[in-house]
């Protein structure tokens, strides 16, 4: 009996070590960890339980038989994080590349199927070659189911993709349908072809990090919602990520104890908006000093910077927020900020953590290469994500609110519950002068009066009052007491519920 | 006693006079530019009046703004404050002429002290000690060394209608001399065509040494002791302290003494400053007198208990003095620290912007030291490029000179600044200097000590095993918390830290287990010297998001500066500066497998390394560009700063045009 025993220490022992210690090392020395290293790093100490260790493969072509380590390229299981359960699975990049197999695949989809099952969040660590190319089509069908079940479980349990090695091909798109993709620098690259086949077919040279590094997918392409240092970094950081989000659609935002007073008064905002309409400030001072403990943790800092986006806390819920960003473009809404901020607000709206807007928009970006760009149809994003949306709104206009994108920005109009303006907040059509030169064009020989018009416009248009005599406005508060302003209508809000017409699903403009 | 008072300055000292005036049940007016229209000294005034634009050439320094001020508001009298106008002969008679009393010296005593030549006639006239010399025709060289023996070496050679070092020459010996002179004086003649040349005394590693002297119009006059302000950076002073820790009794009544007999002799009414410049010998010699109340006023406050303001408004009210010599009595010892907003690591350069976060420490008495801050901003408020940058005077006074370095040390690990640049590491790191503490000071001292810049230090010894104690502390805080998230499953297996942790400082590791946590504090084992673990508890009432950690550590009370990063929290304590990682075990060694990764390589890019207007663009894209070469020139603080190539390079981007606002770090140009 014992002998029994010990032959299932061994096995163990055996798979746990994945491609042998010639490849850890290897992989050790592209300053890489191995998948279990990973696994580790993220789970609470000891509570990972591993499935599927002794999965082989069945493949026979191209001397493969021969070929066999336990595992087959990818460890997968389930443990917690900070005592929340996730289901888990890194590919291994010791064992065959970390390629997948028809087997590779099941282990996964299994996995895939107990997170829904559980309603629990599932995380893919990646560092993988492709598909097992000699196993043909019963990869890419392995794939396939992959890409399937992360669709069904899109909007029902969080799921988050961390690339931290190589991820080409068909491995690319189950991340690419995942809710957060996050990347690890210099050493993690994603791209559909390589740079080999890139030079083949266009001629283009360029190496896999220009192509597909961190840095590209998190300013130029969008793909990556962030990326962090090395290994540690970007696990750890991903364990914070995790206290942030619900475990599923109907769990709600998580909760902590917060340090912070819910009723904080910070009289340094009073001086945040400059005198000068034209002057920018850094609007994510006012976040920070508004979320509990000034804890950020934001989405897709590097793209679209003239919008902010990221989660937070209030009263030790989490909540996600959406600003404007006055020192970057002025925080107008062009097709990038719009696309990465709606994305931002399905997910919140998805999972029901509520919404904190904060507007400061000039309005749309004009010009050819925006219209050329689509902007109305990315425009239109934005103002869909925020008129679906059935969590709590709360809404705050610190200076600009023009036009169309005062509508869109979580305004009355489509949606949100609360909506407040700073006494400095400016809700119009357009800026006086724009306006001016229209309603007055049979006075604009005249610069006394155009003056005179320009002022009266500013005086009656260019204030928060007109929106608050409609009622467009809740009420106009002090920027001393926004935090508890906040915390107060969040609190309220907490038993929302809305009613929508049953459908199959809407129509979003993609 | 005057009912009204206008305060014609800004910034701290405006808001310190305020407080002072407010006490004495006077009413204060505060003028200020279209720049400070939101600043602390026009809310702390009873009234405020706009005198023009932010530059002060058109509104502090304009003495018809003033006086029309004064006349809109009804102020019978006007203090200067330091700068603006403050040493004006024409603004002291001007408010005369309008019936308005100048708080401060009669004209008649600023011209007499206004004058660099004059005031040193008027010195030795009053035998005051002037710096040994012979001012009049030198012949030969013979007779430079016969002068030069009689002043004793070493000795100055200097051009007659010299500046800037030309025609300047240090002697150390007869020999010297007799070479030195020859050299100077061809030197002076082929640069000024004037080939005379004077001797005077070289006074080696001089200390900057000043009495303080109060005076009223009515013949009398006491020294209030002396200031050393030896600690400074290019003729700033960065530091100083109240008494000197060079002068005994004596030295210090004798030039208390001369310093009165200066301020008689030119019937000086009010608060003023007679500086000298001191030998490590004690031997020391007329500098220049200033007729107004210095900067650095407070730390002569802390240790005579005399609030110079008050005693400035009172003598000028026509009050006699309130007491006399053998009633000063000096206590103690202070120091003050000049925060500014520059970047200490960046050679100085100013930062301005707005204040995001501006927490001073606690003002008060605390055991046996006192903590005063003077200042003239608010957290939100702005460091405007028009003015000083100077944020704030810290000043700490206890019973000895190292009680009171100590105290001004956690003072300044206390005060929070964020959003703009600032000194406080520097002034951290020369708190803990060992040649500060032992006072062995020289105006050359931040030259001498600080060759190669500033460099944050990186935490050591007893500091290190503090600031790793701390780490632990606040990690365990975060992680105790974590435990209490919600939507854990609900299992025998309850969420549990490990106890056993190591914290990184930077690339130092330290092993911290924590024992327990409850009412008495944190209980932890710390590795200190050696690897050995020894005890140490820890008390705080820190909460996660504040900016400085206050509390208890081994019994002692010590603030530290903390702010979040990745993972961990930057941490930073008596002038040391670490980033602070907790891990586990296992965590540290997997952290041990990640490479090094070096920041980002700004070699081939020109970063813009304040915030400020770029003025023009002396390179072209292609263009080669040797070492040295000057790329650009960006203005800030009215400062045109040129930014020079720091190796051969051609120019591949150039991403910003004339007239662009850059803020800091921002990218000028690229290279190939």
């Amino acid at each position: 009996m014992k002998d029994i025993l010990e032959t299932l220490d061994q096995r163990r022992e055996g798979a746990r070590l994945g491609g042998g210690e010639a490849r850890i090392a290897a992989q050790h020395k592209r300053g890489k960890l191995t998948a279990r290293e990973r696994i580790e790093l993220l789970l609470d100490k000891d509570s990972f339980e591993e499935f599927d260790m002794f999965v082989q493969h069945r493949c026979t072509d191209f001397g493969m038989e021969k070929s066999h380590v336990p595992g087959d390229g990818v460890v997968t299981g389930w443990g917690t994080v900070n005592g929340r359960t996730v289901f888990v699975f890194a590919k291994d990049f010791t064992v065959f590349g970390g390629s997948l197999s028809e087997t590779h695949a099941q282990k996964i989809t299994k996995i895939q199927d107990m997170a829904l099952k559980m309603r629990a969040p599932i995380i893919g660590l990646f560092d993988a070659g492709g598909a097992r190319i000699q196993e043909g089509v019963a990869a890419l069908g392995g794939y396939g189911e992959v890409f399937k079940r992360n669709v069904i479980a899109s909007g029902v349990i969080p799921q988050i993709s961390v690339i931290m090695g190589p991820c080409a091909g068909g491995d690319v798109y189950s991340p690419a349908m995942t809710d957060f993709i996050f990347m690890v620098r210099d050493t993690s690259y994603m791209f559909v072809t390589g740079p080999d086949v890139v030079k083949t077919v266009t001629n283009e040279v360029v190496t896999a990090e220009e192509l597909g590094g961190a840095k590209v997918h998190t300013s130029k392409s969008s793909i990556a919602d962030g990326a962090f240092d090395n290994d540690v970094e970007c696990i750890l950081q991903i364990r914070r990520l995790l206290d942030f989000l619900p475990a599923n659609n109907q769990a709600g935002a998580p909760s902590w104890p917060s340090y912070d007073t819910p009723d904080r008064i910070d009289y340094s905002l009073d001086t945040l908006v400059p005198d000068n309409p034209n002057k920018p400030y850094d609007i994510k001072e006012l976040i920070l000093k508004v979320v509990d403990e000034g804890d950020f943790f934001e989405i897709q800092e590097a793209y679209a910077k003239n919008i902010v986006t990221g989660f937070g806390r209030m009263e030790g819920r989490a909540i996600g927020v959406v600003a404007n960003q006055p020192m970057v473009l002025a925080g107008v809404l062009d097709s990038d900020a719009s696309r990465k901020a709606a994305r931002f607000v399905r997910f919140c709206n998805a999972f029901n953590i509520p919404i904190v807007t904060f507007v400061d928009v000039p309005g749309f970006l004009p010009g050819t290469a925006q219209e050329y760009g689509g902007l109305i149809k990315h425009g239109a994003k934005l103002l869909f994500a925020y008129s679906q949306c059935d969590v709590p709104l709360v809404t705050i206009i610190t200076r600009k609110a023009f036009g169309g994108a005062y509508d869109v920005m979580a305004s009355k109009h489509i949606g949100a519950d609360v909506n407040y303006a700073w006494p400095t907040a400016q809700i119009a059509v357009m800026g006086a002068k724009g306006a001016v030169e229209i309603i007055f064009r049979s006075e604009m020989g005249d610069p006394a009066k155009i003056a005179a018009r320009t002022a009266e416009y500013e005086g009656r248009f260019l204030s928060p009052f007109v929106a608050a005599e409609r009622g467009y406005i809740d009420e106009v508060i002090m920027p001393h007491s926004t935090r508890r302003r906040i915390a107060r209508a969040l609190a309220m809000l907490k038993t929302k519920s809305v009613e929508r017409p049953a459908r199959k699903h809407d129509n979003l403009p993609l | 006693m005057f009912s009204k008072i206008l305060i014609a300055n800004r910034g701290e000292i405006a808001c310190r006079v305020i407080k002072t005036a407010r006490r004495m049940g006077i009413r204060t007016v505060a003028v200020f530019s279209e720049a400070d229209r939101d600043a602390l000294h026009v809310e702390m005034a009873d009234e405020a009046i706009e005198i023009g634009p932010a530059p002060a050439a058109q509104s502090y320094l304009v003495i018809e703004k003033i006086v029309a001020a004064c006349k809109r508001t009804g102020a019978e009298a006007v203090h200067p404050g330091y700068g603006f106008l403050s040493e004006r002969q024409a603004f002291a008679e001007a408010l005369k002429a309008s019936g308005i009393t100048f708080i401060g010296p009669n004209p008649g005593a600023i011209a007499a002290m206004g004058d660099k030549i004059e005031s040193k006639k008027a010195a030795a006239a009053a035998k005051v000690s002037t710096v040994p010399g012979f001012l009049g025709v030198i012949e030969s060289p013979e007779h430079a060394v016969t002068i030069a023996d009689e002043i004793g070496y070493p000795v100055m050679i200097k051009a007659s209608a010299g500046g800037g070092g030309k025609g300047m020459r240090i002697a150390y010996s007869a020999s010297e001399v007799a070479e030195g002179f020859a050299r100077a004086k061809s030197e002076a003649a082929s640069s000024f065509g004037d080939d005379r040349v004077f001797v005077e005394k070289f006074i080696v590693d001089p200390r900057h040494i000043e009495i303080q002297v109060l005076g009223d119009k009515h013949g009398n006059v006491v020294y209030l002791g002396e200031r050393e302000c030896s600690i400074q950076r290019r003729n700033q002073k960065v530091i100083e302290e109240a008494p000197s820790p060079l002068l005994d009794a004596q030295t210090r009544k004798t030039m208390g003494e001369q310093a009165v007999a200066l301020a008689k002799a030119v019937n000086y009414d009010s608060a003023g400053t007679v500086e000298f410049v001191a030998g490590q010998d004690r031997s020391f010699f007329f500098l220049e007198m200033n007729t107004r109340l210095q900067v650095e006023h407070p730390v002569t406050e802390m240790i005579t208990g005399i609030d110079l303001v008050e005693e400035m408004i009172r003598v000028a009210a026509g009050e006699k003095l309130r007491f006399k010599q053998s009633d000063i009595k000096l206590e103690g010892w202070a120091v003050e620290s000049r925060v500014y907003a520059e970047d200490p690591t960046r050679n100085f350069l100013p930062s301005t912007g707005r204040l995001v976060t501006y927490r001073p420490p606690a003002e008060g008495a605390f055991g046996e030291a006192t903590v005063r801050n003077d200042t003239g901003v608010y957290e939100g408020g702005e460091i405007s490029i028009y003015y000083d940058p100077m944020i704030a005077k810290l000043v700490t006074h206890a019973p000895t000179r190292a009680a009171a370095i100590e105290a001004q040390s956690e003072a300044l690990d206390g005060f929070a600044i964020e959003g703009i640049r600032h000194n406080i590491p520097f002034l951290s790191a020369l708190m803990q200097h060992p040649r500060w503490r032992a006072g062995e000071l020289s105006t050359g001292f931040i030259a001498e000590e600080f060759t190669g810049g500033f460099v944050p230090p990186q935490p050591t010894g007893e500091a290190a095993i503090l600031m790793a104690a701390v780490a632990a502390a606040i990690d365990h805080k975060l992680n105790e918390r974590k435990r209490g998230i919600s939507g854990q499953m609900e299992s025998w297996r309850k969420v549990t830290f490990e106890r056993e942790r190591i914290v990184f400082l930077g690339a130092q590791p330290f092993r911290a287990n924590i024992l327990s946590d409850d009412e008495s504090g944190l209980s932890l084992d710390i590795s200190g010297e050696g690897g050995a673990l020894r005890p140490v508890v820890l008390q705080s009432d820190w909460r996660p998001g504040e900016p400085v950690w206050r509390g208890a550590v081994g019994g002692r009370s010590v603030a530290v500066q903390v702010r979040p990063i990745a993972n961990g929290v930057a941490l930073g304590h008596a002038g040391a500066f670490a980033d602070a990682r907790v891990y586990t075990q296992r965590e540290a060694e997997l952290a041990a497998l990640m490479p090094e990764k070096i920041g980002a390589d700004a070699g081939n890019q020109l970063l813009c390394p304040m915030p400020g207007l770029v003025k023009s663009i002396g390179v072209s894209v292609g263009q080669e560009v040797k070492a040295g070469e000057a790329l650009c020139v960006v203005e800030a603080m009215k400062m045109e700063n040129v930014l020079r190539a720091e190796k051969d390079v051609t120019v591949s981007k150039i991403l910003c045009k004339e007239g662009d606002t850059l803020a800091v770090d921002a990218v000028i140009m690229e290279f190939a």
